[in-house]
């Protein structure tokens, strides 16, 4: 019960935050000095009447002031309605929905990926402290940290595409096939190299994370009591190691959400691949506000959704969560 | 064998000469050095070229001293600004009542919900772009995880005999936080300060090899790295690889001159 209000509260919590970055982002995008109709019509400009330029402003209610229009653009959001998306010329849910689907496949690959090979990793590092292993498994985890996401992308892209093309050079699907006729192998085979950048980045933090934890669980005094009736090796790790930092591994991985969704914009970048984060960026390049802030609204939600589960995870495995003494920490 | 300490001081030295070295070397790199010539077109590395030349005939070397030091100025700026921001967000969250402490960790919270790289879209966007939004955006938006760690810590700090005692003897709130908890914190300020300049840098270089900040007349290392896939085709390999390994290098110099510190600073919590 306790652990439902726990729930509860959190959640409004995210409901309140979600306006809240509607708003900031609102503020941000009306400061801006980009004119909204100029960037719609873009190159066209000299074909375009300065009443015709007045009448698209009327149109979008640019003529009004900022609160009014914020007042539209958020009742327009309850319903559903993102407004329209200026460089792709298309209702912006419904370009954030077709993009959605390629970023989740590559979002979720390299997620289940890191998650997978950081927590083997971070296990072997920990059970072989101190040794030459553990020292290279910690030594790349640390090189990974400070190594910025594109510009392995673009090793990874040199190597594997230019160097031994066994791959293509970017585009998420072949050139020049129909949408329909696209195979799941098509897909997967443009999917491999920003799926294998962002795991290989990915891997560091929660190896780290899940060899410290394990360091913690073997130096407890109940493996040393398991240690004297004479537990030992992978049984050992097995039965009270793995048990016990799994779920704050993965509830991690969770909370993980907003780097994940960084790192796919930058490697969608490198390997041109048609998915949210290079929708972000045209979107913020070519100034598509109603874009621009759907893509800010709907990644914070993503991030947060993480962070609920997250949160979730917590307070199964925590109990004091549940009886509600954290915050008295 | 050296010791930790004397370990600390070796890598402390050598970031520093490097960073200073970038910082001059930049100041005497002008444009003259690095206009195009087009006799030294895309030549690979060599004792005359070490990072080899573009397409253009310029100077590789050059170009990435130029980068980094843009860098490191962008991550110094955004560090000193997080941490004063941090220190004052996180000392006011725990000294000010429960009421500033719940709307304080409320905005750490939404900061922290964006994804990072999208609000430095949304700034640079609102800024109009240009390398003024990249280094506003890159030193408003780095105090999140820090507040968070200097909030805790005086909190824990309030409760202690001499804070409760200077407290009870009427002191206001500002008094202790200057006279009690500043001096306190100063080594974890000092840390993590350090520690938030390869986040800063990093995402300073992922924001303009987006193409966010665009200056031909400044190249960050993010724009010449973003120029270089275009003539990767080519075999032009040293383009990419020199100027990332360099921003890599300094990175990882700082990481772990803050590691350090920290371990030195607080044995307890600072193990990795």
């Amino acid at each position: 019960m306790n652990s439902l209000k726990y729930l509860a509260k959190k959640g409004l919590r995210m409901l309140t935050l979600l306006i809240a970055v509607s708003i900031l982002s609102f503020v941000l995008v009306s400061l801006s000095p980009i004119d909204p109709v100029q960037s719609y019509i873009g190159a066209d400009m000299i074909r375009v009447s300065e009443e015709q330029r007045q009448q698209i402003a009327e149109n979008w209610g640019l003529d009004q002031p900022p609160v009014t229009r914020f007042l539209k653009w958020g009742s327009n959001l309850i319903q559903g309605d993102f407004g329209t998306s200026s460089i792709y010329r298309a209702p912006v849910l419904q370009v954030i929905g077709e993009r959605f689907i390629a970023s989740a496949f590559l979002m979720g690959a390299a997620w289940v990926l890191s998650g997978v090979l950081g927590f083997i990793l971070g296990i072997l590092a920990g059970m072989n402290q101190g040794t030459l292993l553990d020292r290279g498994i910690k030594l790349y985890c640390l090189i990974m940290a400070s190594t910025p996401t594109f510009w392995l992308g673009l090793l990874i892209l040199m190597v594997f595409s230019v160097g031994l093309g066994w791959f293509p050079i970017g585009l998420g699907v072949p050139a020049g096939v129909l949408q329909g006729d696209v195979t799941l192998w098509d897909r997967i085979y443009h999917l491999i190299l920003p799926a294998l950048t962002l795991s290989v980045i990915g891997v560091a933090n929660i190896a780290l994370h899940t060899r410290q934890k394990l360091l913690d669980v073997l130096s407890s005094d109940y493996v040393i009591f398991a240690r004297a009736r004479g537990e030992e090796g992978f049984a050992l790790v097995w039965r009270h190691g793995i048990r016990n930092i799994a779920l704050p591994a993965i509830s991690l991985q969770f909370a993980s959400f907003s780097e994940l969704f960084g790192g796919a914009v930058l490697a969608e970048q490198v390997f041109s691949y048609p998915g949210l984060g290079q929708a972000t960026v045209q979107a913020g390049l070519r100034g598509d506000v109603p874009l621009l802030l759907g893509l800010v609204i709907i990644s914070t939600a993503f991030v947060f959704a993480g962070n609920f589960i997250a949160d979730i995870i917590y307070s199964i495995i925590d109990p004091r969560i549940k009886e509600g003494r954290r915050n008295h920490d | 064998m050296i010791n930790r300490r004397q370990k600390v001081f070796l890598y402390t030295g050598f970031s520093l000469i490097l960073i200073v070295g970038i910082l001059l070397a930049d100041v005497f790199v002008s444009v003259e050095n690095l206009r195009t010539d087009f006799s030294q077109q895309s030549l690979g590395p060599s004792f005359s070229h070490w990072f080899g030349t573009d397409w253009l005939g310029r100077d590789m070397l050059l170009r990435t001293v130029k980068g980094l030091a843009l860098s490191v100025k962008v991550g110094v700026v955004a560090s000193l600004a997080s941490t004063l921001i941090a220190l004052l967000l996180g000392v006011s969250a725990a000294i000010f009542g429960k009421r500033t402490d719940a709307f304080i960790s409320w905005l750490t919270d939404l900061f922290l919900g964006i994804p990072h790289l999208i609000l430095l879209i949304l700034i640079s966007f609102a800024l109009e772009g240009g390398v003024r939004g990249v280094i506003i955006g890159v030193a408003l938006t780095h105090w999140p995880s820090l507040t968070r760690i200097i909030r805790a810590e005086v909190l824990q700090l309030k409760s202690m005999p001499y804070v409760q005692a200077s407290i009870r003897f009427g002191k206001s709130p500002f008094y202790v936080a200057r006279k009690h908890m500043l001096p306190h914190l100063m080594p974890q300020l000092m840390v993590g300060s350090i520690l938030l300049f390869p986040h800063a840098v990093l995402h300073e270089a992922s924001i303009t090899f987006l193409g966010f900040g665009l200056d031909p007349s400044r190249p960050a290392i993010g724009i010449i790295l973003s120029e270089s896939m275009r003539y990767l085709t080519g075999g032009y390999w040293w383009l990419a690889v020199f100027p990332g390994l360099a921003l890599l290098v300094v990175i990882r110099l700082v990481d772990v001159v803050g590691d350090n510190l920290h371990m030195i600073s607080d044995p307890q919590q600072g193990q990795l």
